[in-house]
C-alpha cells in the first residue's frame, strides 16, 4: 500500500495539494506520510468565511460537546481512525510509533503526551468549570445567566482559533481541547514534524459526532502561518524568542515561547537539599527536557556546586535507548541542525569563565551522540559560578539546566520571566514575596515537578477568558 | 510547423539579424566595436547551435553602463526611440530601446486570445508596473489592436521589493491595499472586460472584489513564479474556472512567451513557447552553461534576442525552469515553471511583482 496522505482540511473538507512534503523516520529517512501544503491564498480564502464553521458548533450544546470531547478522548487514545484520505488507518500502536520515528520521542514518551491528553479530554468539564471559575455552562449557551446571584452574559471573541503549532512535543494539544466545547472553531497549523496528533485529534472528535465543519487543518509554510493568525481573532503560537517577541503586547496572540522554569530553594530548606533531588531531576529531564515546563535553572543560596555535581551524577550517565525501550529519557532530534546548533552554543558559551559542565565527567563521551542512527543530546547540567553568565538563563531542546547561587533576598528581582516556579520552602515572609511576583505565571509552592500542570488552571492564560468576554447585561 | 521547418525558420533569422546588426550600414556602435575586438561573425554563424558555440554570455552590465545610444541600429538612426527598462531596485536598471518590436508581439499575442474571454471594443485594465516598462506600452496596445481601451493603475515593483528586503512588511501591505483599491474602484464603475496584472494582485484583488460580476471575462497574467498548486488555487478559486487565463513569461528583454493551455495531464503545470524566431529560450546546466538540460529537468533560463531592433545572445536570466518538449502550435522547446534562480536554495524577494 502507498504512503498514507495528509490533506489539509478545509472546514472539515479533505484538500489534497499538487505541493507535498514528506515526513520521515529522523533515523532512516524512510518516508512516513506525504502531507498537503496550501497557499497562503486558500488560508484568507477560508478564513473569510470561518463564521459558518463556528455556526456548525453553535448547533451543540456545551454539555454535548462535552459528552462529545470526551469520547473523542477515549478514541483518541484507544481507537483506530482515519489516517489521511487514502484508506489507512491508525490504531494507537501505530500512531505511538509513527510520532515517535517521525519526531524522536520514545514511544513511553509518547504514551505518557497521549494521556495526558486524554485526561484533558476526559476531564473537561472539570476544566472548563476551573477556567471559567465555577460558570454555569449553559450560560455560553444562552449567552447569559446568572453566577453567584449575579447576572453574567458572555460573548466570543472570535469565531475561529488558530493555532501555531510545534514539532516538540504533542501534549501541547491539549491546550487547545477546550476550545471546541467553547463552541470556537480551530484553524491548525501544524508542526513539520508532528501532523500526526492533530490530526488524530480532528479524526477522534468527528468520530465521536463532532460537525467536521469546526476543522481547520491547513499545513502551510511561513506566509500561510501569518495569515492563521493575521485572520482568526485568537490565536495560540508556539515558537522561540523571535517569534515571542513578535506577537509582544498583540492580545490576539497568546504566545507559548521558551517557558525559562525554575527550581528555588529557600534559605529555610537548603540543608536537606538532598530530599528534593528526585523532584529536581525529572522537572530538568522528563519529556526528553523538551518542554516550555521543564525546569532549566536552579537557583539555590548555596552549596550549589554540590547540587549541580549531584543532579549531574544522575543525569550524566543518561544514554540513548531504542525508541521503544520503556526506560527511554533521551528523545532524538528529527532536525539534526537543531542538534548541532545547540551543542555549538553550549560549548562556545563555556568558553566565558564562570561555568563549568559539571555532567561531562559523568557521560563518558560526547553531549553530541548518533545512536541507531538518530542524532541524540545528552543531558547537560552546567555549574555558573558567575550568576549572570550567558548559560545561567538558557533553555535548551534537552535535558539542560544551570545551578546557581543567588542570596534569597536577591532571586525574585533577578530570576525574569518564569513558566513554572517550583519554590521549595516554608518561609512564609518568601511565600509572601513569590506570590506577590509578577513575572512567575504557575507557581509550586514546596516539592512539586515543574512538570505537572493543572489544565483547569490558567496556563500561560485562561482560555476561557481568550475566547469569551463578559458584558453587562440587562433584559427587560 | 514542423521542428525542421522550425529550426530552419530560425536559422535564417540569425543568418539575417547577424547581418543586420554586424553591417556598417545597418549595425549598431556597441556589435561593430565588438567585432572589431573580436571577430565578424557574418558568414561564421549562420545557425542558433554557432550562436551557442560562438558567442559568450550577452552581460548584463552592458545595459548599464552604456549609454542607450550604442544600441541603436544605423538603419534607424534619427528615428526616436522608447527606453525600456528591467531591474533597477538598487543600482542603474538595464536599459534596451526599442521602436516597434513589442507590437509585434503583442499582435501576434492577440491572435491567441479567444474573443469570449477578450471582447473586442470592451476595455481592459491593466494593474502592475508602467513607468518606464515596455509592458505598459504593450498592454496597452494590445487593448488598442483589439479595439479596446486601456484603464492603468500603477505598481512600482521597485519600491515594493526594498520594502520588503527591509523586512517593512506593513509598508509592502499597505501600499498593496493602495494599488488593489484604485483597482476595485475602477472595476466598480466602469465596464472592464479584461485584466491584465501579476498573480497576486489578482488575488488580492478577488479578495476584494467578484472578478466576474464585475464583468471580467479574461486574465492575461505575468510577473512573479507560479508553482503548479498556485496556478490551480488561480484557476479554481480565483478565477473559479469562469474567467479565461492566459498566463505568460516575458520581459523587456525578451518580449512575450504565451503559455499553452492547461490540460489535465499538465497537473497545473505551465509551459510557455517564446516567440521564435525573433527570441529563443534554452534550459541549460548552470555549472556548463553551452550544454542544455534534459526535457522535464530543471536549468536556467538563457534568451537569446534577435530581432533588427535587438540583438542579444545568451543572456542568462536570473530564472530557472524546467525544459518541456515542443507542443502544438510551437514546434520548439517550452519551458515550464519558472521560478527565480536558485529559488530551492535560497529565499527570493519576488514582492508582488
Amino acid at each position: 500500500m502507498s504512503h498514507p496522505h495528509l490533506p489539509a482540511l478545509r472546514k472539515g473538507r479533505p484538500y489534497e495539494s499538487l505541493d507535498k512534503v514528506q515526513v520521515k523516520d529522523h533515523k532512516t529517512g524512510e518516508i512516513c506520510a506525504e502531507v498537503s501544503q496550501v497557499n497562503a491564498g486558500i488560508v484568507r480564502k477560508d478564513l473569510a468565511k470561518i463564521a459558518e464553521a463556528r455556526k456548525s458548533l453553535k448547533k451543540f450544546t456545551v454539555e454535548q460537546l462535552l459528552e462529545i470531547t470526551a469520547k473523542a478522548g477515549d478514541l483518541f487514545l484507544n481507537g483506530t481512525l482515519p489516517l489521511g484520505d487514502k484508506g489507512h488507518t491508525q490504531s494507537p500502536q501505530e500512531y505511538i510509533a509513527t510520532l515517535s520515528r517521525t519526531s524522536g520521542l520514545p514511544h513511553i514518551m509518547v504514551k505518557r503526551n497521549m494521556t495526558k491528553i486524554h485526561y484533558a479530554m476526559t476531564n473537561m468539564r472539570t476544566i472548563l468549570n476551573g477556567l471559567s471559575r465555577g460558570l454555569d455552562l449553559s450560560v455560553i449557551d444562552r449567552g447569559f445567566g446568572t453566577q453567584a446571584g449575579c447576572p453574567v452574559a458572555y460573548f466570543p471573541t472570535t469565531d475561529s482559533l488558530g493555532l501555531v503549532m510545534p514539532s516538540n512535543s504533542p501534549a501541547v494539544n491539549s491546550l487547545w481541547l477546550p476550545a471546541i466545547a467553547l463552541k470556537i472553531p480551530v484553524v491548525i497549523k501544524p508542526g513539520r514534524e508532528e501532523p500526526w496528533t492533530p490530526f488524530r485529534l480532528i479524526q477522534a472528535f468527528i468520530a465521536a459526532g463532532a460537525p467536521a465543519e469546526a476543522f481547520g487543518f491547513y499545513p502551510t509554510d511561513h506566509e500561510g502561518s501569518g495569515e492563521v493568525v493575521k485572520l482568526s481573532g485568537r490565536n495560540l503560537v508556539f515558537g522561540d524568542v523571535n517569534i515571542a517577541k513578535m506577537y509582544e503586547g498583540n492580545p490576539r496572540v497568546q504566545v507559548h515561547g521558551p517557558g525559562w522554569s525554575k527550581i528555588i530553594i529557600g534559605e529555610d530548606k537548603i540543608e536537606s537539599w538532598k530530599e528534593y533531588l528526585d523532584v529536581i531531576v525529572s522537572s530538568i529531564s522528563d519529556n526528553g527536557g523538551r518542554s516550555c515546563i521543564n525546569a532549566s535553572a536552579v537557583i539555590v543560596p548555596k552549596y550549589g556546586k554540590e547540587i549541580a555535581t549531584a543532579i549531574a551524577e544522575r543525569l550524566g550517565p543518561v544514554k540513548p535507548l531504542s525508541s521503544d525501550d520503556e526506560n527511554a529519557k533521551l528523545s532524538g532530534f528529527a532536525n539534526v541542525k537543531m542538534a548541532d546548533y545547540i551543542d555549538s552554543a553550549i560549548d562556545n558559551d563555556l568558553q566565558t569563565p564562570g561555568a563549568e559542565d559539571v555532567t561531562a565527567p559523568f557521560r563518558d563521551g560526547s553531549r553530541k551522540v548518533e545512536f541507531q542512527g538518530g542524532t541524540f543530546l545528552r543531558p547537560t547540567i552546567v555549574w555558573c559560578s558567575d550568576p549572570n553568565h550567558p548559560l545561567s538563563n538558557r533553555e535548551f531542546l534537552c535535558p539542560y539546566a544551570s545551578v546557581l547561587e543567588v542570596p534569597q533576598s536577591q532571586v525574585l528581582e533577578k530570576i525574569g520571566y518564569t513558566l513554572v516556579c517550583t519554590a521549595i520552602t516554608q518561609d512564609q515572609k518568601f511565600i509572601d514575596e513569590l506570590l506577590e511576583c509578577q513575572t512567575i505565571d504557575r507557581l509550586n509552592l514546596g516539592p512539586i515537578s515543574t512538570m505537572k500542570i493543572s489544565w483547569d488552571q490558567p496556563h500561560e492564560g485562561n482560555m476561557f477568558e481568550f475566547l469569551y468576554k463578559r458584558r453587562s447585561i440587562d433584559c427587560a | 510547423m514542423t521542428p525542421e521547418e522550425a529550426k530552419a525558420q530560425l536559422d535564417n533569422q540569425v543568418r539575417e539579424i547577424i547581418n543586420w546588426h554586424f553591417s556598417p550600414e545597418t549595425g549598431c556602435q556597441f556589435w561593430l566595436e565588438w567585432a572589431k575586438k573580436n571577430f565578424d561573425p557574418r558568414g561564421v554563424v549562420n545557425s542558433y547551435e554557432d550562436i551557442i558555440s560562438k558567442f559568450d554570455h550577452f552581460q548584463d552590465e552592458w545595459l548599464r553602463d552604456l549609454q542607450p545610444e550604442v544600441w541603436v541600429p544605423k538603419a534607424f538612426a534619427g528615428k526616436p526611440f522608447n527606453i525600456f527598462e528591467t531591474g533597477g531596485t538598487t543600482g542603474m536598471p538595464k536599459q534596451r530601446v526599442g521602436w516597434n518590436d513589442f507590437r509585434v508581439d503583442y499582435e501576434e499575442f492577440s491572435h491567441k486570445l479567444k474573443d469570449e474571454h477578450f471582447p473586442k471594443g470592451q476595455s481592459w485594465i491593466m494593474v502592475g508596473p508602467t513607468g518606464p516598462r515596455r509592458l505598459r506600452l504593450a498592454v496597452e496596445h494590445l487593448a488598442n489592436y483589439r479595439g479596446s481601451a486601456c484603464y492603468f493603475v500603477d505598481l512600482d515593483p521597485r519600491f515594493v521589493k526594498k520594502v520588503i528586503s527591509n523586512k517593512q512588511f506593513d509598508v509592502a501591505r499597505q501600499y498593496m491595499d493602495h494599488v488593489v483599491d484604485q483597482a476595485v474602484l475602477l472595476l466598480k464603475n466602469r465596464k472592464i472586460s479584461a485584466i491584465f496584472t501579476t498573480p497576486k494582485l489578482l488575488e488580492a484583488l478577488a479578495e476584494k472584489v467578484d472578478l466576474y460580476s464585475a464583468g471580467i471575462r479574461g486574465c492575461f497574467v505575468g510577473g512573479t513564479t507560479m508553482t503548479p498548486q498556485y496556478v490551480r488555487f488561480i484557476v479554481e478559486e480565483v478565477l473559479e474556472g469562469k474567467i479565461g487565463f492566459y498566463p505568460t513569461y516575458g520581459n523587456t528583454l525578451m518580449g512575450l512567451a504565451a503559455s499553452v493551455p492547461l490540460e489535465p495531464s499538465d497537473h497545473f503545470s505551465i509551459t510557455y513557447y517564446a516567440p521564435q524566431p525573433r527570441a529563443v529560450l534554452r534550459i541549460v546546466d548552470p555549472k556548463a552553461t553551452n550544454n542544455t538540460v534534459d526535457y522535464d529537468a530543471w536549468g536556467r533560463v538563457e534568451l537569446t534576442t534577435l530581432t533588427k531592433e535587438f540583438f542579444m545572445p545568451r543572456f542568462l536570466e536570473r530564472d530557472e525552469a524546467m525544459r518541456r518538449k515542443p507542443r502544438a502550435p510551437y514546434a520548439w522547446d517550452g519551458v515550464a515553471d519558472v521560478r527565480p534562480f536558485g529559488a530551492m536554495e535560497k529565499t527570493i524577494v519576488e514582492g508582488v511583482y
